[in-house]
């Protein structure tokens, strides 16, 4: 267990770390999808196979192809001339390091993290489809609106101006 | 140390990353994905939570994750629409030169 999340949280934290920092961004979202394709095996070893194979499906299916579509729209593809981290990186790279020195901390000295191993909850996608239809029915019907109100609202606000209006 | 603990520090290095990159990039997309790394991160602690909390047959994490994951991909679209919107007045993606509402 402890071998194989080394070697998996390693990973994911690597091609993160090239998610941020490449300068081609094809590349960046490249590495983005072997970061979701590292937590979905994070999901999978924690026993919510419904969530793991969810996240392969929409991240790496839907939203990294998404992003790639926006770059080649933006000519993003070409690498930029002038730098490509911003003016105030070093603030911005200060605060990263104090959120996570902050939560690294707090998640050190709390006593909730010392739980022993429980044996592995059953999560099979009989019992989350149960669960969907009967007490997370609302919210079910709720995310469907939103999603459809996004999809119209996506369509708009990228849909083509036209001329001289 | 408890998987757990391990758990929830690979979660917040990843938030932390995920942060840094929204906050020190000129790219608007890459901002973007820098956001989407921070939700990932929260997904994380939330399954980890449910793995080892008091009371898993209740799957809340799990619902809780399938329900982010949902807002996420709106959140996705509509943010890339912006940014493609965007491009078409600036014709750019650099965020430091979006400034026309600065005072």
């Amino acid at each position: 267990m402890t071998a194989s999340f080394a070697i998996i949280a390693a990973l994911t934290l690597a091609s993160a770390v090239a998610a941020m920092s490449l300068r081609n961004l094809v590349h960046c979202v490249l590495m983005l999808m072997v970061t979701f394709a590292g937590l979905a095996v994070l999901y999978l070893q924690l026993g919510a196979q419904f969530v793991g194979f969810a996240q392969i499906l929409i991240y790496i299916g839907a939203v990294a192809i998404l992003i790639v579509f926006a770059i080649l729209l933006t000519r993003g593809s070409e690498p930029p001339r002038q730098s490509i981290f911003s003016a105030t990186w070093v603030v911005g790279v200060g605060i990263a390091v104090t959120v996570f020195g902050l939560l690294s901390a707090m998640i050190l000295s709390s006593r909730a993290v010392t739980r022993e191993m429980r044996p592995l909850p059953e999560a099979t996608v009989r019992q989350i489809g149960e669960q969907l239809m009967n007490k997370y029915v609302l919210p079910l019907e709720v995310i469907g609106l939103l999603l459809t109100a996004a999809l119209i609202g996506a369509v708009i606000i990228a849909m083509h101006e036209k001329e001289g209006k | 140390m408890t998987p757990l603990a391990l758990y929830l520090l690979f979660s917040a290095l990843l938030f932390s990353i995920g942060l840094a990159g929204a906050l020190a990039r000129r790219n608007a997309i890459i901002v973007l994905i820098g956001i989407e790394l921070m939700l990932n991160a929260a997904n994380l602690n939330f399954i980890a939570f449910w793995r080892y909390g008091p009371n898993p047959q209740a799957l809340t994490g799990v619902m809780f994750v399938i329900f982010s994951i949902g807002v996420a991909a709106a959140e996705a679209a509509v943010g890339l629409a912006l940014i493609i919107s965007i491009y078409r007045h600036y014709r750019t993606t650099n965020l430091d030169q979006m400034d026309s509402m600065k005072g």
